[in-house]
């Protein structure tokens, strides 16, 4: 393979790696920072990367199978790097007054060439240093706001709670190698077996790591604590992008290596997913933070994710990257208003969003439009979302699963409802005063609304998220 | 062939002028009038020039006119062998339906310039008269039954805005919420006839279905044809469930109650939807699965009698009512009624048996140009007097020369008096009826007398009977109306004089074959102009003067008159239906239910959450440690399950 196919193959990570030592000399060399200029360019850097990124199709793999590149993880990059620019953009008038903006660029992208190498791996090793690269330097981006005791606490949980979590994943992990004798996802698939008993052993390890990170009930403790503690722009990465990460290679796992155990992990998924809903709804109900508010509804919504992911087929890995791209833009959008009403006047309870429509009628018309999405109601994306979610786990034949999920899609209209209800309808005396946003705050909502708006209506976009997965 | 790609404009314009209007109207209130008049010209100019290149210069392919898919778009894939499409189809009966709607529209528009000069909301007035046209446009294009039923419902969510347009007072409202109600109630049946259907032709698509359904020897045909439910096969039960979600619109008995409270809205409104387009919707959505219906000779029958029995019932509401608009609702329900019936009585869509299917589009044709002109006129009439009683009327003919002739003109034409062209199309569906079934001609004959008899009582107690009106003088009178609103009066009526003579047959068949009907004077033409003159004669001597006849013969006709003019309570038996039996029979124990039992059941949840969320507070307020016992705890127990119960 020529140098040329190398970089092809990996243009993702080299080109986050180039950003890194770039910030890193900038660092160096100069004395005073110009901060509008650094994030001008990781702006600009990453629109290019996700231009470069439809270049070409480089399929394959390097380093003796450690790191795969096809159309769908292309796809899954394209859309994590695709948030990360909405999430940089969102937060571009808190970063210009960051002293530290240039470490949090920094960070933020040593994470995500951890994702791009978790999505992209063909091998445990690999996937297990891309895991952990994703998570430390977000534990750090977590405790950013330094100055708030919640912030360090949020961060201080993150850590101790995934060091346990990559604890017991790594035990997983050892054992598979241990029984199996190889770490390479196709060798150990070939000899997986669903009935020896430490393998089925290993898999519960393994599924467990994963839980920590998409936050599945009973494994989401964490996930309020430090999302309300964490500042917003970390919140909605640790929502979206992380999140969205780990369910792409989730799924990949899930598929690839054990195919064989299917009927166990998905009786597995579908208990979760079941739990996972109801709880994650049931807490929301009660929440005054929005952001703690949001961190439950994303647990909610992982919920609803695992449906999609039980039937196994090329359907249902379609319809969870759909639905994930459509989250995105939803809760994106909800975060960007939170930070922009957040970073303005520091209100986050719900209660400070009263009568929010009088004095800011488009950021609550965005913020209305998120919800709905969220709530999957037509003709938002979201509702195609969950649409496609639940034709997947139709497919599969869960009709009781599907009613719980129905179920709990309707309570979660009251709490979703509360919020509109709250901007359009409750008086308040003393509302958010009227907030000139800045421009790149805007054009995330332009962006968002449009997502929301349109994306359920181009049946291309399913179609070709369609065309290149995969199933059993 | 000819290229129709430009004909996405037809439904991009509308929408985009709604939406301009919706979101900058405020700032430019008179602006939003000329900006949505203009689009609807440009609309019905691009649909004229669609007729005359269909009709016209691509004429027919092997005999017939050909169906033309002028554009595709697959939206949602559900498998590989059903999808939902959004699309355009053309065809000799979407065509007219285009020509019909974006005129009546255009003209609606126009008028609406001087009728709603003034009014506070100008702006969303027109924005929701775009949303409207759209969603007709859209309907009348659709390829298939699914796109068909989303613009159906958006027509009926743009109709329930404009007849709540007056949202200030209350009869408006409610009159809102019972159309659109009762139109809702009855797309129940008509979702779940497309659900049994789509699901026994495996398809959605208008082509397809028809193909399959009417390919006897077909499987398909053949499953649908034998699985039968309480006697009766799924395809008739499908068909009969589509035609409940027509005759809903339509305003068939008895789903027609919603119609004379829709009159609330603005006249101009009610010239478009409840007397030209929207309410013809029923009609034409049975001539787009008509060759469907032609299968199953029962359904047909259904169709029939139902149209029969409602042009005939609402012809005789019509002689009692007082309120001018309401005549007029009566009227369009009547004359919908002829609609449905000539569809029914067309025993097949071979040749000359599609009579019925001619006539009936032909009359829906002819029909919304008169009728639309009516309520136009009536609306100039009502400008004038501000109010909708007959009795506050009377002598208008000096004051209001044109409208006076505009509307004798389309009276003459309802009545069926030749040359109108009223006359054509319904001789047309009288012949196809006597043709088919002699009861429902004897009935249609009957219909046909006592129309003309309330039209001509409407007209002389607008014009005529007294001769001159006590409440207006000494007021300062602005004139007749201003010239936009004259202006669309005289085109309808140019146009009702002349479209008669459009050789209907030729264009439009039930098989796209010519349908050559040639025109002699025959004995049923003479019965039905009889007829007409016969009621225009007995109206001419009750009321172009004042006199005391009709009085003595309501008061003699007693409680005869008064439940007829109560529309038969109607009305009254439905709020006893709903109120009575089953708010107390249905409603009173669910909300018992729901109150003792849901609701308890929620509380019992809220506790339960309440009481849960407290317990894990204990350890969710910092205690990292509690948080790893729970992580721990959890993996046990899930490595259990999977080694142990799941494997």
């Amino acid at each position: 393979m020529s140098l040329l196919n190398y970089i092809s193959m990996m243009r993702f990570e080299l080109f986050a790696l180039g950003v890194i030592i770039f910030l890193l000399l900038v660092k160096i060399f100069s004395e005073k920072l110009n901060t509008s200029f650094i994030l001008g360019l990781i702006n600009f850097s990453l629109v290019v990367l996700l231009a470069a990124s439809f270049i070409g199709h480089p399929h394959g793999s390097v380093f003796g199978g450690m790191f795969l590149n096809d159309g769908t993880i292309i796809l899954e990059k394209q859309i994590i790097t695709f948030a990360t620019l909405l999430i940089f953009l969102q937060a571009n008038f808190w970063l210009k007054k960051q002293e530290n903006c240039l470490e949090f660029c920094l960070l933020l992208f040593s994470v995500l060439i951890g994702m791009y190498f978790l999505v992209s791996s063909g091998n445990f090793l690999m996937f297990y240093l891309g895991l952990e690269m994703a998570t430390i330097p977000l534990a750090a981006l977590a405790a950013f706001e330094f100055g708030r005791m919640r912030s360090a606490e949020a961060a201080g949980k993150m850590i101790l709670s995934s060091a346990f979590s990559s604890a017991i994943l790594l035990f997983g992990l050892s054992l598979i190698y241990g029984t199996t004798g190889s770490l390479d996802f196709n060798e150990v698939s070939l000899v997986f077996s669903s009935s020896s008993a430490l393998q089925l052993f290993t898999l519960a390890f393994v599924f467990v790591g994963f839980a920590f990170k998409i936050s599945i009930v009973p494994f989401h403790l964490w996930t309020a604590d430090v999302y309300e503690g964490s500042p917003v722009a970390v919140t909605s990465f640790l929502s979206v992008v992380s999140k969205g990460a780990s369910l792409f290679i989730f799924m990949t796992v899930l598929y690839r290596v054990f195919p064989i155990a299917q009927e166990t992990w998905v009786h597995i998924l579908v208990l979760l997913s079941a739990i996972t809903m109801t709880i994650g709804n049931l807490f929301a109900m009660r929440q005054t933070n929005i952001k703690r508010f949001l961190a439950f509804s994303s647990i909610t919504q992982a919920g609803y994710i695992l449906i999609g992911v039980t039937s196994a087929s090329a359907l249902s890995m379609a319809s969870v990257i759909y639905f994930i791209l459509i989250y995105t833009f939803s809760n994106i959008c909800a975060f960007t208003v939170v930070s922009i009403i957040a970073n303005r006047n520091g209100k986050e309870d719900i209660g400070d969003y009263k009568g929010l429509y009088k004095t800011n009628p488009l950021l609550s018309i965005a913020m209305m439009l998120a919800v709905f999405s969220l709530a999957g109601i037509p003709p938002t994306a979201g509702f195609f979302g969950k649409l496609f979610l639940l034709t997947s786990g139709a497919s599969a034949g869960l009709i009781v699963l599907l009613i719980i999920a129905s179920l709990n899609m309707v309570v979660s209209l009251y709490y979703y409802l509360r919020i509109v209800k709250a901007m359009f309808v409750d008086k308040n005396e003393n509302p958010v005063e009227k907030i000139s946003t800045d421009v790149s705050a805007k054009a995330v909502l332009v962006i968002c609304i449009a997502g929301i708006l349109v994306i359920g209506f181009i049946s291309f976009v399913f179609e070709y998220i369609h065309s290149l997965s995969f199933g059993i | 062939m000819t290229d129709y790609s430009y004909i996405s404009l037809v439904l991009i314009i509308p929408i985009a002028v709604f939406v301009i209007t919706g979101l900058f109207g405020k700032k430019f209130s008179a602006f939003s009038g000329i900006l949505g008049t203009v689009g609807m010209l440009v609309t019905a100019c691009l649909a004229y020039y669609t007729a005359y290149q269909y009709f016209i210069v691509g004429g027919r392919t092997d005999g017939a006119y050909p169906t033309i898919i002028a554009f595709k778009q697959t939206w949602l894939q559900f498998s590989p062998s059903l999808s939902i499409d959004f699309g355009i189809m053309l065809d000799p009966i979407s065509v007219m339906m285009l020509v019909v709607v974006t005129t009546v529209s255009l003209m609606v528009h126009f008028y609406s310039i001087g009728y709603m000069h003034g009014e506070e909301r100008y702006a969303t007035y027109y924005s929701f008269l775009s949303l409207f046209s759209f969603s007709m446009l859209g309907l009348v294009v659709s390829t298939n039954i699914f796109q068909m039923y989303m613009f159906w419902e958006l027509v009926g969510v743009s109709s329930f805005l404009l007849i709540g347009h007056y949202f200030e007072k209350p009869s408006a409202v409610s009159a809102a919420k019972k159309a659109f109600i009762v139109t809702r109630f009855a797309d129940l049946g008509f979702l779940a006839g497309i659900l049994v259907l789509s699901f026994y032709s495996e398809s959605l698509d208008f082509q397809t279905i028809i193909h399959r359904m009417t390919d006897h020897n077909g499987v398909i045909f053949l499953n649908a044809n034998a699985a039968s439910f309480m006697g009766l096969s799924a395809l008739t039960w499908a068909l009969c469930l589509i035609f409940i979600g027509g005759a809903g619109k339509s305003a068939m008995f008895p789903l027609h109650i919603w119609l004379p409270d829709a009159m609330e809205g603005p006249t101009p409104v009610s010239a478009l939807i409840h007397a030209a387009t929207m309410v013809v919707a029923g009609v034409f959505l049975v001539a787009r699965l008509f060759p469907v219906y032609a299968q199953i000779p029962i359904t047909l029958d259904v169709v029939a009698y139902v149209g029969i029995f409602s042009a005939f019932f609402a012809a005789i509401i019509a002689c009692t009512q007082t309120d001018i608009k309401r005549v007029l609702a009566f009227s369009t329900m009547s004359q919908i009624g002829y609609m449905m019936f000539s569809l029914g009585v067309a025993g097949g869509f071979w040749r000359e048996k599609g009579l019925g299917y001619t006539a009936s589009m032909f009359h829906l044709f002819t029909h919304a140009m008169f009728k639309a002109l009516l309520f136009l006129g009536a609306g100039a009439v009502i400008h004038y007097v501000h109010s909708n009683e007959m009795g506050d009327m009377g002598g208008l003919r000096k004051k209001m020369p044109i409208t006076n002739i505009v509307f004798f003109i389309a009276c003459l034409a309802i009545s069926g008096v030749p040359p109108l062209s009223g006359f054509f199309s319904k001789e047309e569906i009288l012949t196809a009826a006597f043709n088919h079934n002699k009861i429902i001609y004897a009935v249609g004959i009957l219909t046909a007398c006592l129309t003309a008899f309330y039209m001509f009582r409407l007209y002389f107690m607008i014009f005529w009977n007294k001769s001159s009106i006590s409440h207006h003088e000494g007021e300062v009178h602005h004139g007749e109306a201003p010239f936009t609103m004259k202006l669309p009066l005289i085109l309808l009526a140019i146009a009702t004089v002349v479209v008669g003579f459009i050789p209907f047959g030729k264009y439009i068949s039930a098989d796209g074959f010519a349908l050559e009907s040639e025109f002699h004077v025959n004995l049923l033409m003479i019965i039905a102009v009889l007829s007409g003159l016969l009621g225009i004669t007995i109206a001419t001597v009750f009321y172009m003067k004042p006199s005391e006849m009709p009085a003595k013969i309501s008061s003699s006709l007693g409680s005869i008159y008064s439940s007829i003019h109560q529309k038969f309570f109607i009305d009254e038996i439905c709020f006893f239906v709903t109120k009575k039996i089953i708010f107390n029979l249905v409603s009173a124990p669910s909300a018992w239910f729901d109150k003792n039992v849901v609701d308890e059941m929620m509380n019992f949840i809220s506790v339960v959450t309440e009481n849960t969320s407290d317990g894990i507070k204990s350890f969710q307020s910092g205690k990292i440690a509690d948080y790893v016992l729970w992580f721990f705890a959890s993996v046990i127990v899930l490595s259990v399950l999977i080694v142990f119960y799941l494997s």
